[in-house]
């Protein structure tokens, strides 16, 4: 089975990724076989719930968990599974500044209000502080990494103090699932089978059975997506040592090329990163006009910048992180990208910041650098 | 805040949007004697992160912000 060829120029993985070989593959079969209702006793209806006892089956292997603690959901379910946990255990939340915007609006409204803990320079949560927040917490909840800037949270050294103290930690992978290892000690897992190469749209909820947890109302994804989620994850999971090794190689020379080449920008997270994802923000650039600049120019990227954003408020993980905000850029590597495709982008970029500066007439006001 | 220092040089960068706060900062420090104290006063959220930043990356100070009877943010650097 050849891998995905996702088109060239498409730097957006962590947005959505063309399926991979098995996600696709299973979508057919399972569109085939598994249209019927599977809570249906006739045949058809039979084999629609053993597919999807199979896709539980197969994802809750990947992940270390038992079968019927994999659920295969809606994607965007994160902040109805925490308001879910919050009414049957109501209680304050300790997370960090930095998670996704759905769970910090969750955990403000928290009946006993939230411990929100601040980061560093580069992303990462304050331990002490987190750690010393936990007691009588209802629940915890960490990104695995942050799907911004690529840090990666100490989320077993969490996951050990949440123990200690008997608060149940729910670990956002999100960003890491199907691209590196699911770290141990979750006692709740969301990820999203679009990091894998799986459909877009269905969301991964693991429940360890000792919680006890109330059974939550979360909208359950159709048959298809399930199994191409189930199989392209066991696809991606087969492949993702390779892949993170040559995207870590690949995300270090844009880093390290643009540095050279482009003047006064910020490089942004830290090395302890999730290899595929790495961000930098540019000093006197209008973000928008740079993430269509570098379109018109054959390259997909996400920016963080409050001119891209809908409310016009700039990424909060940037603020939380006292980074700079305008220009930024997240450049996410899909499974399969191109060698071409990152020297390319790392010929294009420089050319496209000039221009997009040249706009706003600082060139009196930038850093000069000496081209190699 | 009393304990900020007066401004020698008072930008006035309310309505404008991301990056040009810190472009006319840019503009003005370049243009003052070492020593200058700048204010500029903005609406745009990114001016919290982004004059900071500017500071680090410039060798600038940074010496702190407060808010004007407008609900504007000001933010105070001196050049060096």
């Amino acid at each position: 089975m050849t891998g995905p060829h996702p088109p060239p120029g498409f730097l957006d993985s962590a947005s959505g990724q063309p399926l991979n070989p098995a996600a696709l593959e299973a979508w057919q079969v399972a569109a085939e076989a598994g249209w019927a209702d599977p809570v249906r006793l006739y045949r058809e209806g039979r084999r629609a719930a053993l597919l999807a006892d199979s896709a539980r089956e197969a994802v809750g292997a990947r992940i270390g968990a038992r079968p019927d603690e994999v659920h295969l959901v809606a994607d965007g379910c994160l902040p109805a599974l925490l308001r879910g946990w919050l009414a049957h255990s109501p209680g304050r939340v300790v997370c960090s500044a930095v998670e996704h915007s759905s769970v910090l609006g969750v955990a403000d409204a928290a009946p006993l209000g939230a411990s929100i803990i601040g980061v560093d320079r580069v992303g990462r949560i304050d331990g002490m502080a987190y750690d010393a927040a936990l007691p009588g917490a209802s629940i915890a909840i960490i990104q695995s990494a942050n799907h911004e800037v690529g840090t990666r949270q100490p989320v077993e050294e969490i996951a050990r103090a949440c123990s200690a103290v008997g608060v149940p930690l729910l670990v956002d992978a999100g960003v890491t699932i199907g691209r590196e290892a699911v770290p141990e000690g979750w006692s709740m897992l969301v990820g999203r089978a679009a990091t894998w190469g799986g459909p877009p749209g269905v969301a991964l909820v693991a429940i360890r059975r000792h919680l006890h947890a109330p059974p939550f109302d979360l909208p359950r994804a159709g048959l298809p997506a399930a199994l191409a989620a189930a199989r392209g994850l066991e696809w991606a999971d087969d492949h993702r040592d390779a892949d993170a090794l040559r995207a870590r190689i690949l995300t270090d020379r844009i880093r390290a090329s643009l540095a050279a080449r482009v003047p006064d920008i910020a490089l942004l997270g830290d090395e302890d990163r999730v290899g595929y994802l790495t961000a930098l923000s540019c000093l006197f650039v209008d973000g928008e006009a740079l993430v269509l600049g570098l379109d018109r120019a054959g390259y997909a990227i996400s920016s963080g910048s409050s001119c891209v954003s809908d409310l016009r408020r700039p990424s909060h993980v940037l603020m939380a992180m006292g980074a700079l905000t305008q220009g930024n850029v997240r450049v996410s590597l899909p499974f399969g990208v191109s060698d071409e495709t990152i020297e390319g982008f790392v010929e294009t970029f420089p050319r496209v910041i000039a221009d997009v500066r040249a706009m706003l007439d600082v060139d009196d006001l930038t850093t000069k650098v000496t081209d190699e | 805040m009393s304990d900020l220092p007066r401004a020698d040089v008072r930008l006035n960068e309310r309505g404008h949007r991301c990056p040009m706060p810190v472009v006319s900062v840019a503009r003005a420090a370049k243009a003052a004697p070492p020593g200058t104290v700048i204010a500029v006063t903005c609406t745009d959220p990114g001016a919290a992160s982004d004059i900071p930043a500017w500071c680090e990356m410039r060798g600038v100070d940074y010496l702190g912000s407060h808010t004007e009877a407008d609900g504007a943010i000001s933010y105070l650097v001196r050049t060096r």
